[in-house]
């Protein structure tokens, strides 16, 4: 068998949330991925998000394009459906679920290869539509699953396993991502979980395209000195504008921290992101100013990472298309058919 | 006197005297007309017009567009079959030609049958060398007659265009109070319009009338036209669309097929909104590209909503990669290819049936898809319904193949029907109760013996029924796995599936010889006027002939009875690979020698006459009297 379940014994003392779950109740399979992989991590950080919002598993919709980063959906969230697509074209799958059933969540999980690459444009069109979703990119500059090819993302110089460098510019997702008008733009590092977890729970929580950059190192190909996407580059050049927590809202508000380095953002769903600012001159609500900040430290060869903007007014592609509040899938015969009589008069008017 | 020294109303006749030729045609209810017009320049809905009010006088009528790909200043043409006895086909020929094209002059002149008549602009005059002895020529000073009456350049065009029709209703007899009716429909919400329009019109009835030559050809009142409605397959498949329960549809532009999906979202604006809430009951996405249309209709369908999209061969190219995905994963979906001539950007504004091949097998590996061939809008509007249903019970890609003459062209076909007792079909999908009851769920296991599998929806059940969808193989119970067992069998019984599927779809339709013969013919789509046409005039020469229209592919069992009980059977279709026989070759292991070939493909509909000409050619090959 070329799948493994994970054995479903849960110790007693194992924590629960407000649902009863415990974080058991939200893996998956035991992944395959290479040991180390980042994208373990990112798993174990959607785990751990998803469990601490208290949000059932099966309301949930996982979804992925076709990679390393892509199989992940089956090793979270066992009790979600998943859908594994085709390469690059999650985004316009996502879109047609979310518009089948606007009641659940949408996570979709692709790559740099899935998603600056072969599917870049879908990755751009979903994102002017303002599909509700959580969009997280597991981003390690390079072709895992066929042995190491550059992607579309990694730097100009960076060299690969085999010693050649790399001389094609990058698409850099997060600066892409801004200028297409993501209303929640973030970028992680798969080895900062205490960062990650809350970016990743603000997303779901975030009405709209919801874009995480997940920078993940890929131990087998790219993940040597030279590299511009491992561990060692990463922490070395890492520049974290912010800390978040997410606030329940129904949590009492406490200001911990002194004016000016604590800002409260509320967000669509009642909940509040508490950002912890790292970096005074940075604002997370200046698209144009995310965008200058981003540059100018990008040129310095520095990995800005956080919450880079958030427009929590955002509306979701169903305010534009003014769908109804039902999801459409669960419409009955009698919403939907206009009925013979309706059809003897059209075709009267057609004679 | 020439026609520039004349003023409107009082003019000389200007038929030419010099070709006045031997027996001009006559005919009553039973005659092709033929506009030739500068596309852009209004003469769509004057042609319309022209068609609507013999309708309304009880005749059907068959029109096509011949148009280019283009908006404005290239030739378009509008062909309007007449026939009291109702052949709504293309008969080939034409009886009176409406030359408004200088362009194409030439080529249109020369296309009216002997004795046959030309109506045209003699503001300026012709050369004698461009005129034909041997047809009636009419010529009537439009330009003129509109630059003295209007001094607005578009309404000089536009005018000219409802002058011509007056004139031809006084020729032909047509009944000039339907026109008037027609035209007061039309501008009822812009009456300021009205009373121009009707002006025009009279006018140019008017100066036919006291100055042009009568003519043989005549439109006689009918009731040939019973309750049939006229209507374009595109409109009546959006139709379909609604009362099927379409809820999303994402489309990308491409001629022929885009007039469906904003048909779609007209009718829904219309029959689909919440009444309490004012929202929608149904989501429109006009995506970048083809293969997100696709992707879309691929996660509405698998998350339990009907879906569709529309779409020509350039973009059933780029959905393949998909639709593979949806026949493995086993997706409810609906596309309907309204069908252009290929391949590449090919002949965008014209008519073929070239896609079978291509939507039959879509994608790479083994696939094999359902198509459903509708043959006018009546079927467009039932097929497009049952291929929501059938994609549910199936779960799998559905195809509607559609083609321009049927989608862009307005057709007399029979009241769009729908029964109160019809109910969707929403397939298996196993419900929260069943799951809840410990309902054994295995996402690609074959329970009931016909190839389908149960599925459940996302967010159904906490704990049970959740599956991950993939395009690389499982087992039975969605396990990734790449056991050539587990492959095997899963591609075995989609094969099952496929077969269960031959039973669900539309029957072909026989229709008999009146007189026993071994000769038959298979044909679909939109043949089907010219097909019946054919028959009935082979078998008036002694010929006779049974037909099988086939309607879904695979092929049921009756189809393969009619190829065996005839011989030779012929294959009519409008491509240039007969691939509707290798479909029929393939689905039934038939010899190819078995089945004959008549293939139309220069981008117009077919016409009775070739199909009758390919038939005489072959009896008088095989040595039979012809």
């Amino acid at each position: 068998m070329t799948w493994i379940a994970k054995p479903r014994l849960h110790h007693p003392t194992l924590a629960r949330n407000a649902l009863g779950y415990t974080r058991r109740d939200y893996e998956g399979k035991v992944s395959t991925l290479c040991a180390g992989c980042g994208h373990d991590s990112i798993s174990a950080a959607i785990v751990q998000a998803f469990w601490l919002m208290d949000i059932a598993p099966h309301r949930v919709a996982k979804l992925s394009g076709i990679g390393c980063s892509s199989k992940t959906p089956d090793y979270f969230l066992g009790p979600a459906h998943g859908f594994n697509t085709v390469h690059g074209r999650m985004p316009s799958v996502l879109t047609g679920a979310n518009l089948a059933n606007r009641s659940l969540i949408y996570l979709g999980v692709s790559g740099d290869g899935d998603s600056a690459s072969i599917g870049l444009g879908q990755f751009a069109h979903a994102i002017r539509r303002g599909v509700d979703m959580t969009y997280i990119v597991e981003n390690n500059g390079v072709y895992g699953l066929t042995k190491g090819q550059f992607s579309a993302t990694a730097d100009p110089g960076s060299v690969s396993k085999k010693g050649v460098a790399n001389t094609d510019g990058p698409l850099d997702l997060v600066g892409l991502a801004l200028l297409l008008g993501a209303s929640f733009v973030a970028r992680g590092f798969a080895g900062d979980k205490a960062q990650l977890v809350p970016l990743v729970q603000a997303a779901i929580s975030h009405k709209g395209s919801a874009i995480i950059d997940v920078i993940s190192p890929c131990i087998a190909f790219n993940n040597h000195a030279g590299s511009t996407k491992s561990y060692d580059y990463v922490r070395e050049h890492n520049e974290a504008v912010n800390q978040l927590d997410l606030v329940p809202s129904r949590n009492e508000i406490t200001v911990d921290y002194a004016a000016g380095e604590t800002v409260e953002l509320a967000q669509h769903d009642g909940t509040f992101l508490r950002l912890h600012k790292l970096r005074e001159d940075y604002d997370p609500h200046d698209r144009i100013g995310a965008m200058n900040y981003l540059h100018e430290h990008q040129a310095r060869g520095e990995v800005v990472t956080g919450l880079l903007y958030v427009d929590t007014a955002a509306q979701d592609l169903h305010a534009g298309l003014e769908t109804v509040e039902t999801p459409l899938n669960l419409l009955s015969e009698a919403e939907l058919c206009p009925g013979a009589a309706v059809l003897e008069h059209i075709n009267s008017s057609l004679r | 006197m020439t026609a520039e020294d004349a003023s409107p109303g009082v003019a000389m006749p200007v038929t030419d005297a010099r070709t006045v030729p031997a027996a001009p045609l006559e005919a009553v209810n039973d005659f092709v007309v033929k506009f030739a017009n500068v596309n852009g320049s209004g003469s769509a809905s004057a042609n319309e017009l022209f068609a609507r009010a013999i309708l309304r006088m009880g005749v059907p009528v068959g029109p096509r567009n011949i148009f280019p790909s283009n908006i404005q200043g290239l030739p378009t043409w509008y062909e309007v079959r007449i026939s009291g006895a109702g052949h709504l086909g293309r008969r080939g020929g034409v009886d009176l030609m409406v030359a408004m094209n200088p362009q194409t002059w030439d080529d249109d002149i020369a296309e009216v049958d002997v004795g046959g008549y030309l109506f045209y602009d003699s503001t300026r005059p012709l050369a004698a060398t461009k005129m034909r002895s041997d047809i009636t020529m009419i010529g009537m000073p439009l330009t003129e007659i509109c630059n003295s009456t209007w001094a607005d350049p578009r309404q000089r065009q536009l005018f000219k265009n409802i002058l011509y029709v007056g004139a031809l209703a006084a020729l032909l007899r047509i009944d000039m109070g339907a026109i008037e009716t027609l035209i007061a429909e039309q501008y009822k919400s812009k009456p300021r319009l009205l009373e121009p329009n009707v002006q025009a019109l009279r006018m140019g009835y008017v100066y036919a009338r006291d100055h042009l030559p009568a003519i043989g050809l005549s439109v006689r009142r009918s009731n040939a036209v019973g309750d049939r409605i006229f209507i374009d397959g595109n409109r009546a498949a959006a139709l379909g669309c609604v009362y099927g329960g379409a809820t999303v549809c994402a489309w990308y532009p491409i001629t022929p097929s885009s007039s469906l999906a904003e048909s779609f979202q007209n009718y829904c604006h219309k029959l689909r909104i919440d009444p309490a809430s004012g929202r929608r009951r149904y989501a429109v996405v006009q995506a970048e590209d083809e293969i997100a249309s696709i992707g879309i209709v691929a996660g509405a369908g698998w998350n339990g909503a009907r879906a569709f999209t529309a779409t020509s061969g350039p973009g059933i190219s780029l959905m393949s990669e998909i639709i593979g995905l949806a026949y493995f994963a086993e997706i409810p979906m609906t596309i309907i290819d309204v069908q252009r001539g290929g391949p590449s950007t090919g002949m965008p504004t014209r008519t073929q049936q070239a896609d079978l091949v291509a939507c039959a097998y879509a994608s790479h590996g083994d696939t094999r898809h359902v198509l459903l061939f509708p043959e006018d809008p009546h079927e467009c509007f039932e097929f497009a319904a049952s291929a929501l249903d059938l994609a549910d019970r199936l779960q799998t890609p559905v195809f509607v193949m559609s083609d321009l003459d049927i989608a862009m062209n307005q057709r007399l076909c029979a009241p769009l029907a729908w029964s109160e007792t019809n109910r969707y079909d929403r397939g298996k999908v196993m419900s929260f109760e069943q799951l809840e009851a410990g309902t054994d769920f295995g996402r690609y296991k074959d329970v009931d013996g016909d190839g389908i599998p149960w599925r459940t929806l996302p967010g159904t059940h906490p704990t049970r029924g959740s599956y991950f969808t993939r395009g690389t193989s499982r087992d039975a119970y969605a396990r990734y796995s790449e056991r050539g067992r587990d492959y095997v069998d899963n591609m075995e019984r989609l094969l099952r599936k496929f077969d269960t599927a031959r039973s669900l779809v539309p029957p072909p339709v026989p229709n008999a010889s009146h007189r026993p013969t071994t000769w038959g013919a298979i044909y679909f789509g939109s043949t089907a006027p010219a097909m019946r046409e054919a028959v009935e005039s082979l078998e008036q020469a002694g010929l006779a002939m049974d037909i099988l229209r086939v309607r879904a592919f695979p092929f049921s069992g009756a189809v393969r009875e009619f190829i065996e009980s005839h011989g030779p059977v012929f294959v009519v279709e409008q491509n240039r690979d007969a691939q509707l026989r290798s479909l029929l070759v393939d689905d039934f292991g038939l010899d190819p020698a078995r089945l004959v070939p008549i293939l139309h493909f220069d981008g117009t509909p077919i016409t009775a006459r070739f199909i009758v000409g390919a038939v005489r050619a072959y009896a008088h090959e095989a040595g039979m009297p012809t």
